[in-house]
């Protein structure tokens, strides 16, 4: 891109709660693996006529759970509104979700590139899907209801990303914290979690934010976003330098050829008709509330890796392994905490997980893992005047090394422990055999 | 149809059933015989229940034993066509039964049929059904009302001895009035609407339309009460509502409501006269005032017409039933009306300012409820109107309904008695009274005292 220009993009990230029912139904929330299309349905779900929707009150904590985790706000009074439109996939004319008051506002997620301000965070609830297909040689269009009413939440940031990079990065980091949380899969392939760019440049000398926007929408992996706004930096740059004239409008994403392309030109903004939602009472919260579901926030991620960072010495290349979903964070902590009161030696323990040289997982026992872990290290106590004597011998019928040891070369030790660790047929505890072996080299 | 068995309360028909000296299947006889015999001229069913004589046999031991009861038909019944009086829904058959229907067919009712009202219960006179309208049975040149109208019309005319309406502004109680019946609009919340088709979904509200102010009070026992399908439904208490009847309303203080307003010449005197006899039983009844009608049919016109174009959003044609060309003239001019006030830019101008509205008159009613213990007025300003006049008046319900849009924009619950018929006429006048929300007993405690303390109920023993 001309250095000139800056990048103005903020992203819009859908993703599907995991709860056990539908967002406003008892039906089950499971669309991906449904025995047959529309077995999950119901007359609330279908939009049959009559039939009301009744909030996942799940949902709507998980909602606030997430917020709390990005540090929102959240509104204690809060309500679903109805926004209209046609398209065979809405069975009832509207989607309900949240206008004027979502749940969550103002919060932020840290990236290497800087901080990303999350504007808001709503609740709302999924499409059914559209197939089309050829049946008895006759093209129709067929439709599938068990995503329909599936719960779904919107995060929407400020335009604080000013990479191609910083958005991939900020949209890996989100799902690691919803997947954290255990409250979405975030499958990408299957469109459980969508990604959305909003993408305009800036001019240089220009202070207030560009007039259009254009909106990279359906895009289903973190490759493709950073493709995507990568070619929109340099397609946008090209059309401002010959001095066109951008326009608001939605692009999709073309892999095959790498390009963006027109969805839908926005000259004629389109008017949702929102208001609230009466079928739906509002929703209430008290502080006390928010507090019960921010006591139950689980340490996230990167907190608790730090952690154990300061406390334990633990090397960075340990930690996402050992705190890759919070339920392994959690037996992983107390792991930690058991085996540094007694004495064991953080580092190597969580190199033996990480090389699986015990066995570690969410039905790991603590105690047990420890047990495993004194076994494999266990060392005999090795005679002085033996180790002695192999030392020498080893010394002695390498000359060369001995002579590289003395030029400086210090990583030839390791191939005199292996020499000995060898001749000494035990398990002998590899500190002894270093600090001797360094004393007869002194001596040498 | 009098000394007829299709002709008895439902209180009397249960008392007879107990006491073994008729049986349900008899009943059952005379309320068909009874259609067969005046439906082809009022046209209150658009359809009936081919299943009715089975469904009575597979529910003889429940406490309602197979009771017949007319179902209005914007409430989906299973299997058993439901149109909404739209030809949208020409052919729908419901894969759901409403939950009011539901509860009363497990309390042993059956459904004899569905009854005609406006399309999508869009209006005061039955006269915009797509399938025709019904006729006054009091006096056939004369319309029943609305949009209950078929449900009142035929307990009106013994064709059913209870029915089951819904009301958004006086769709339960207008049409009663029209017809000389009963007609109990619940407290917004306390009767579940899922399974009833939707008009204005923060004002519909499913009630009883009955012979007596008994009969009203005992079907509300079975329709009242939370539903977890219906989340504006009330975790309120349930009370025994029959409990209220038969009970002194002395002392009660009681405000009269718009006898001054522009319009009220017809019935003016007639609702004097009643409150005389309140007064005469106790009640201490005095003119009061409120805020003017005029306004809450700006509200009731903006928030309704707003919330229906986007409940029948979904009558698409993809799924189920014919599509947006078979909306009838009514529908379409409510979608438009309210496509717009909820437009970008008009929102702010009309929903919100209507619902702020609102809020004044929930207060207003607030602070006449400190003074008075329920409010009386007429339920509409004139008996029921001619054959035909709603065909260039696209405002007829709302000006029909003025008196009772008040009470439904703030969710009260109401009732219309009968009180008093036109001798040359045969037409009815009905009193509406009106109490502080959840208290249907009050409502149903000073109707009752009016209808023992009148001769104007035609089903009354004494007659």
């Amino acid at each position: 891109m001309t250095p000139n220009y800056k990048l103005i993009c903020g992203m819009e990230i859908h993703a599907e709660l995991k709860t056990q029912s539908k967002m406003f139904c008892g039906c089950k929330n499971d669309p991906f693996h449904a025995p047959t299309p529309n077995s999950y349905t119901c007359p609330t779900c279908l939009g049959m006529p009559g039939a009301l929707p009744v909030a996942n009150k799940q949902a709507i904590e998980w909602t606030v759970k997430l917020g709390l985790a990005l540090g929102c706000k959240i509104n204690l009074f809060s309500k679903f509104d109805r926004k209209h439109y046609f398209y065979p996939d809405l069975p009832k004319g509207y989607q309900i979700s949240q206008y004027d008051l979502p749940f969550c506002y103002d919060g932020q997620i840290e990236t290497s590139e800087g901080l990303v301000r999350i504007r808001r965070i709503h609740l709302e609830e999924d499409t059914g899907k559209l197939l089309h297909k050829t049946v008895d040689g006759k093209k129709v269009s067929l439709i599938d209801f068990n995503r329909s009413s599936v719960p779904l939440i919107e995060i929407v940031t400020e335009p604080d990303i000013t990479s191609a990079a910083q958005a991939t990065e900020y949209s890996k980091k989100l799902r690691q914290i919803l997947q954290y949380l255990d409250i979405a899969n975030c499958d990408m392939e299957q469109g459980g979690m969508r990604l959305e760019a909003n993408v305009s440049l800036q001019k240089p000398d220009q202070t207030e934010l560009p007039n259009y926007k254009i909106e990279l929408k359906n895009i289903n992996s973190f490759r493709f976003l950073e493709q995507a706004v990568e070619y929109e930096i340099s397609r946008q740059t090209t059309a401002l330098d010959a001095g066109e004239d951008l326009h608001q409008e939605t692009r999709g994403w073309n892999s095959t050829k790498n390009q963006s392309f027109v969805q839908r030109s926005k000259e004629t903004a389109e008017d949702y008709r929102y208001f609230p939602d009466p079928d739906l009472p509002p929703i209430r919260f008290s502080e006390e509330q928010i507090e019960a579901i921010r006591v139950e926030l689980p340490e996230l991620q990167e907190t608790i890796i730090k952690r154990w960072q300061d406390k334990y010495r633990l090397e960075p290349r340990f930690g996402h392994q050992l705190a890759k979903s919070h339920k392994l964070a959690e037996i992983t902590d107390q792991l930690f905490s058991v085996a540094f009161t007694g004495g064991t030696d953080i580092n190597k323990l969580a190199s033996a997980i990480d090389n699986k040289k015990i066995v570690y997982d969410l039905e790991s026992d603590v105690d047990k893992v420890i047990t495993d872990f004194t076994t494999l290290h266990a060392t005999e106590t090795v005679n002085t005047a033996d180790l002695d004597t192999i030392i020498q011998t080893v010394i002695k019928t390498n000359p060369d090394i001995l002579t590289k040891f003395k030029q400086g070369q210090q990583q030839v030790m390791g191939f005199f422990m292996g020499q000995i660790m060898h001749q000494l047929k035990v398990k002998a505890d590899p500190q002894q055999v270093h600090d001797a072996l360094n004393k007869a080299l002194e001596n040498c | 149809m009098t000394n007829q068995l299709c002709s008895l309360t439902l209180a009397q028909t249960l008392n007879k059933l107990q006491k073994k000296e008729i049986q349900m299947s008899e009943i059952v006889q005379s309320v068909l015989d009874s259609i067969k015999k005046q439906d082809s001229t009022i046209h209150a069913f658009l359809t009936q229940n081919e299943g009715l004589l089975g469904d009575v046999k597979a529910r003889e031991k429940l406490p309602l034993a197979g009771l017949p009861i007319a179902v209005k038909d914007n409430i989906c019944t299973k299997g058993l066509r439901t149109t909404a009086s739209s030809l949208v829904l020409d052919k729908f058959l419901p894969q759901y039964t409403a939950t009011i229907v539901e509860k009363v067919c497990q309390a042993g009712a059956t459904i004899i049929g569905k009854t005609n009202l406006d399309a999508w219960a869009h209006g005061s006179s039955t006269e915009t059904s797509q399938y025709g309208r019904t006729l006054n049975p009091r006096n056939t040149g004369h319309l029943p009302g609305g949009s209950s109208g078929g449900s009142a019309a035929a307990v009106a005319a013994d064709m059913s001895i209870v029915a089951i309406g819904t009301e958004t502004a006086g769709s339960i109680r207008q049409p009663a009035a029209w017809c000389g019946v009963v007609g109990l609009k619940p407290t917004y919340g306390r009767v579940s609407r899922y399974g009833v088709i939707a008009m204005a979904s923060s004002t519909d509200s499913p009630g009883p339309i009955a012979k007596t102010v008994q009969d009203a009070a005992m079907m509300l026992n079975y329709l009242a009460g939370q539903d977890l399908h219906d989340p504006t439904t009330s975790p309120q208490a349930v009370p025994d509502f029959t409990q209220s009847l038969g009970k002194s309303i002395k002392g009660l203080k009681v405000g009269l409501l718009y006898q001054d307003i522009e319009g009220m010449e017809i019935v003016k005197s007639h609702i004097d006269t009643a409150a005389k006899v309140l007064t005469e039983l106790g009640a201490k009844v005095e003119p009061t005032q409120a805020l003017s009608p005029q306004y809450a049919i700006s509200v009731y016109t903006i928030v309704q017409r707003g919330e229906v174009s986007s409940n029948l959003a979904r009558y698409d044609g993809i799924r189920f039933g014919n599509d947006r060309t078979f909306f009838g003239d009514e529908a379409k001019r409510r979608i438009m009306l309210g496509t717009y006030t909820l437009s970008k830019g008009y929102a702010d101008k009309y929903y919100l300012t209507a619902q702020k509205a609102r809020t004044l008159f929930i207060q207003d009613y607030q602070k006449l409820f400190e003074k008075y213990d329920c409010l009386i007025s007429a339920t509409s300003p004139s008996f029921a109107k001619k054959i035909g006049v709603t065909e260039n008046a696209a405002m007829f319900g709302e000006l029909e309904d003025m008196l009772l849009e008040p009470s439904s924009i703030t969710g009260l619950p109401g009732i219309s008695v009968p009180c008093y018929k036109d001798p040359q006429t045969n037409l009815f006048i009905g009193l509406n009274i009106i109490a502080p929300m959840w208290r249907e007993d009050r409502v149903i405690q000073i109707a009752d005292a009016f209808e023992k303390a009148t001769d104007w109920n035609t089903w009354k023993e004494t007659k």
